[in-house]
């Protein structure tokens, strides 16, 4: 188990990056590359972080970092592998750090051959369910009733898309849900992932104080509270089994939506809604809760 | 005639876009008495801008520190206070 004086004091995201203040990604981005050290590769496709490590001749992270196209990050990353198997380098874990519109829009054609192929990939995919750098434009992670440029100014009237259990069907190894909330929890599934063969899926849910109107020192609250309310339930799936790694009491989804301005329109009756659809998520959940979904690929 | 090329490569450097400390509105202050030395705010910290010396006690880099706040909200004994600047 990883624990916070265990954490490498090495820091590979260096000071001085591009990041807004109180970015959940960049606390999420620091805790898996001392987690998983010196020896890995990042591919980033166009999202918040290709931004935020800054100008060439110049970057924030420290470990090498393919920048690809939009839709291209699980290929590049594919590719990446095989040339590495070529060399016979093992032990260097090839990462794919995506954003949600990176994987749930525009890069999931990418990412779904990538796990019917078996490459040896950590995707990670950091929500900050929107298009963020580019202007706050909703994408297919946006959660009902929040508010984006591109929304109706009532919020989205449509549902979150249950991205993890669509990769828990392609039958890779290890699928997983974190928070930037939790880093150590993260940790530990990193840590879990990088030991299994295949590709591994972690959707990470990334507060941003820019995107979800709130004041920045409350990225970490935020980040819990959609834990505790039940909104991002942590799970794992592995192996086709699933497993609910927090089981919190549920608070009020209210207490989530409370300190966010993106919900700030949604009526009383909206909320009562999302709550219901919460309440019936977590009772399925708590239902699979040990229970084989898939069947061992 | 000579052809120079260039390989768009960049290089990994502290400060990449400047020192970012000059967006902060807010500073953390940490009260070493009161510090329990948990780490909470090394962890949280999004710009690697609390530094963990060799005892594990904390301090903030104020060149890059943009000041969000986190590191006084998570603290569980309350030793980081946030002053305005100025």
């Amino acid at each position: 188990m990883m624990t916070v004086k265990k954490l490498s004091r090495e820091e590979l995201l260096l000071p001085g990056h591009a990041a807004c203040p109180g970015c959940g990604a960049m606390i999420a981005l620091r805790t898996m590359l001392k987690t998983l050290g010196r020896r890995t590769i990042l591919v980033i496709p166009a999202c918040c972080t290709s931004v935020i490590q800054a100008l060439v001749p110049k970057t924030s992270i420290g470990v090498p970092v393919l920048n690809i196209a939009f839709a291209a990050s699980g290929a590049a990353a594919s590719g990446v592998v095989e040339a590495l198997e070529k060399l016979r380098r093992k032990d260097i874990n090839v990462v794919v750090w995506a954003g949600d519109g990176g994987t749930a829009d525009i890069g999931i054609q990418a990412l779904s051959g990538a796990a019917e192929r078996k490459n040896n990939i950590i995707y990670i995919c950091y929500d900050n369910e929107a298009y963020m750098n580019t202007g706050i434009q909703r994408s297919g992670a946006t959660p009902y009733g929040a508010w984006t440029t591109t929304t109706p100014i009532k919020g989205k009237t449509e549902f979150k898309k249950d991205m993890p259990m669509i990769m828990a069907a392609h039958g890779i190894p290890y699928v997983a849900t974190a928070s930037a909330g939790f880093p150590l929890d993260f940790a530990n599934k990193l840590l879990k992932a990088s030991k299994l063969k295949g590709l591994k899926y972690i959707h990470l849910l990334a507060p941003c104080p820019t995107g979800w109107r709130y004041d920045s020192k409350l990225t970490v609250r935020l980040g819990r509270l959609a834990v505790w309310t039940w909104m991002w339930p942590l799970f794992e799936v592995e192996h086709g089994v699933f497993k609910l790694t927090l089981k919190p009491k549920p608070r009020p989804v209210k207490e989530f939506l409370e300190p966010q301005g993106r919900f700030r329109r949604m009526t009383p009756e909206e909320i009562e809604l999302l709550q219901k659809w919460v309440d019936q998520r977590r009772e399925l959940l708590l239902k699979m809760d040990g229970a084989r979904l898939f069947p061992q690929a | 005639m000579e052809v120079k090329i260039y390989l768009p490569l960049s290089s990994p450097t502290v400060g990449a876009i400047g020192k970012t400390g000059l967006w902060r509105v807010f500073k953390p202050v940490i009260d070493q008495e009161k510090c329990t030395k948990c780490l909470q705010c090394w962890l949280f910290c999004p710009d690697a801008s609390i530094k963990r010396a060799e005892d594990d006690s904390v301090s903030v880099d104020y060149e890059y520190c943009k000041g969000c706040g986190i590191c006084s909200d998570v603290c569980p004994v309350g030793a980081i206070e946030m002053v305005k600047e100025g």
